[in-house]
């Protein structure tokens, strides 16, 4: 299997990957017999990029996630975040994750729950160099401090929760299919957004989607992903400038790149 | 930074001053509260006046069946009788509902964490719980004595199994999104277990606590109908033998009161604490 090198983003090459996967293979013991989720992948993200896994349903998209941010321990493989052991990354809060239903606990504020990450762990749980009010500012979400969950729409949700993933600073964001429920206009404004607050906290993310445009519109390169058992089907690099808007979805690139990658998923 | 420019907050012009659209709204929202209140209400006077007119067209006897205007009668004139049998009553239910409660939320705990515990002594929980309460209740007047520890206990086991079941239920169901969040986070099990697993089973608590409300009563009740001189049990019993129907059915009356009083206490209580929870409040 080709190594999926991703050397080069709009920003300096970083001296150690954030996140580099070697030869990983996840396999699952269930009462219906063995399942591989993910076979012999390799990967490798430099810090700073912005690197989206696309694929259909059972590729192990959220799985890899899982395996990266030290949830599922790898049958076999290595994995090296950060230059270091995904636990230790995890333990020193350098991980943020963003579920796919937000996963706000229901009976906190909008305000508590992304202060919950300073108070839980213990020594782990350093302050970022915004506070959590701040974080809800840049999510614009100011003045929905004391709102709870169920009084959110679904876009404010998955805000608060972003904001949430923020604020101990994580040097690597990984987030498994958070737009997946939103409507498409919703989803198109938290793309750009998404895109502004990477360019400002120079964090990498890992954004696992199944949305061709969201995954072309996002991704400094997009990484697909074949089903039964999740293996890497190809890494292809965007070649739309930065900073992105949404009106690049028009161009001709944008459209060339959507059409490939719709072919290669065919083949998934 | 355009990430806060982008308005997220539904601007209050999108609601438009129509007064009179307002009043009519308001004004149906009127009729629909009063209404759910006032039919509960003319339902139980129709009942009442039924019962009341049939007891005096069929000329049926005052120990079969009193009219209700003989049992308030009764419930003024005893007043004093009800209200110091009503005490003893009282004390064992709250006690006993506390006790079971107790255990049975510190017993889930323990199978939550302790699998062995729960596949060990669930199945006697189970085998206790199918025992009827007139079955038991004399082996525990045996065992405690006829003073009131014997009613407490029969109360405790009343509320015991429902709560227990809920309860582990409660902090089990927990969301894994949740769960992975808290493993992110290196959570300790002490936080994993107030700061999520808790609170996740206080809707499942309270719905169980609201059953306990009402039988752990009758508990008591059941209770103080072996060989117990004091309580409303005792009073139901006694009544029962002199053939003083009014003085029974205004016992009853008492009893119930007393439950759905008990019953809006803790309903009052999940309202304070569960405002979160959308989906149960009502």
């Amino acid at each position: 299997m080709e190594a999926a090198v991703l050397e080069q983003t709009h920003r300096q090459p970083a001296a150690i990957a954030a996140v580099e996967l070697a030869r990983v293979t996840v396999r699952f013991t269930t009462e219906r017999g063995a399942i591989t989720a993910l076979e012999n992948i390799d990967l490798s993200v430099p810090e700073g990029g912005f690197l989206t896994l696309l694929g259909p349903s059972g590729c192990g998209k959220s799985t890899l996630l899982r395996v990266v941010s030290d949830l599922i321990r790898p049958t076999s493989g290595s994995v090296r975040i950060l230059g270091g052991e995904a636990s230790a990354a995890r333990a020193r809060r350098d991980i943020g994750f963003v579920f796919q239903d937000a996963a706000l606990l229901p009976w906190r504020t909008a305000l508590e729950n992304v202060t919950l990450p300073l108070e839980v762990g213990g020594r782990n749980s350093r302050p970022g160099r915004r506070t959590p009010k701040e974080l809800l500012a840049l999510v614009g979400l100011s003045g929905w401090e004391n709102a709870l969950p169920h009084e959110l729409s679904g876009g404010m949700r998955q805000r608060v929760s972003i904001a949430r993933a923020l604020v101990n600073d994580p040097r690597l964001l990984l987030m498994d299919e958070p737009f997946g429920a939103l409507d498409e206009i919703t989803r198109d404004r938290l793309n750009e957004e998404l895109l502004n607050i990477w360019e400002e906290t120079g964090t990498t993310i890992l954004f696992v989607t199944h949305s061709i445009y969201e995954a072309a519109f996002l991704g400094q390169k997009v990484l697909l992903l074949a089903a039964r058992p999740g293996r890497v089907r190809e890494t292809v690099p965007v070649p739309l400038p930065n900073p992105r808007r949404i009106e690049q979805r028009e161009s001709l690139e944008f459209i060339e790149l959507a059409a490939h990658l719709r072919r290669v998923l065919e083949t998934c | 930074m355009s990430a806060s420019t982008i308005e997220a907050a539904p601007v209050p012009e999108t609601f438009s001053n129509d007064d009179a659209a307002q009043a009519r709204f308001e004004a149906t929202r009127r009729y629909l509260a009063w209404r759910r209140r006032l039919l509960p209400v003319i339902a139980t006077v129709s009942i009442l006046v039924i019962w009341e007119v049939s007891v005096h067209l069929f000329d049926i006897k005052p120990y079969i069946a009193p009219a209700p205007t003989a049992v308030a009668v009764k419930f003024v004139e005893k007043f004093g009788l009800l209200m110091t049998n009503l005490g003893p009553t009282a004390i064992e239910a709250i006690s006993g509902f506390l006790l079971g409660n107790i255990a049975a939320v510190l017993i889930a705990t323990s199978f939550v964490y302790q699998r062995t515990v729960e596949e060990a002594f669930f199945p006697v929980a189970v085998m206790v719980h199918t025992i009827p309460v007139m079955a038991y209740a004399p082996i525990l007047v045996l065992l405690l004595g006829n003073g009131m520890s014997a009613k407490v206990a029969i109360a405790a086991m009343i509320c015991f199994f429902p709560t227990l079941v809920n309860m582990t239920r409660g902090l089990r169901n927990v969301n894994p999104q949740h769960m992975e969040l808290m493993r992110i986070l290196s959570a300790s099990p002490t936080e994993i277990f107030f700061k999520l697993r808790f609170k996740n089973s206080l809707p499942y608590l309270f719905s169980a606590l609201k059953i306990a409300a009402a039988t752990s009563v009758i508990g008591a009740i059941v209770g103080e109908w072996i060989g117990s001189t004091t309580g409303i049990g005792a009073l139901i019993i006694q009544a029962t033998y002199n053939f003083d129907s009014p003085l029974l059915y205004a016992t009853i009356v008492v009893g119930s009161c007393f439950s759905a009083f008990f019953f809006g206490i803790i309903s009052w209580a999940e309202r304070i604490s569960l405002k979160w929870n959308v989906a149960e409040t009502i």
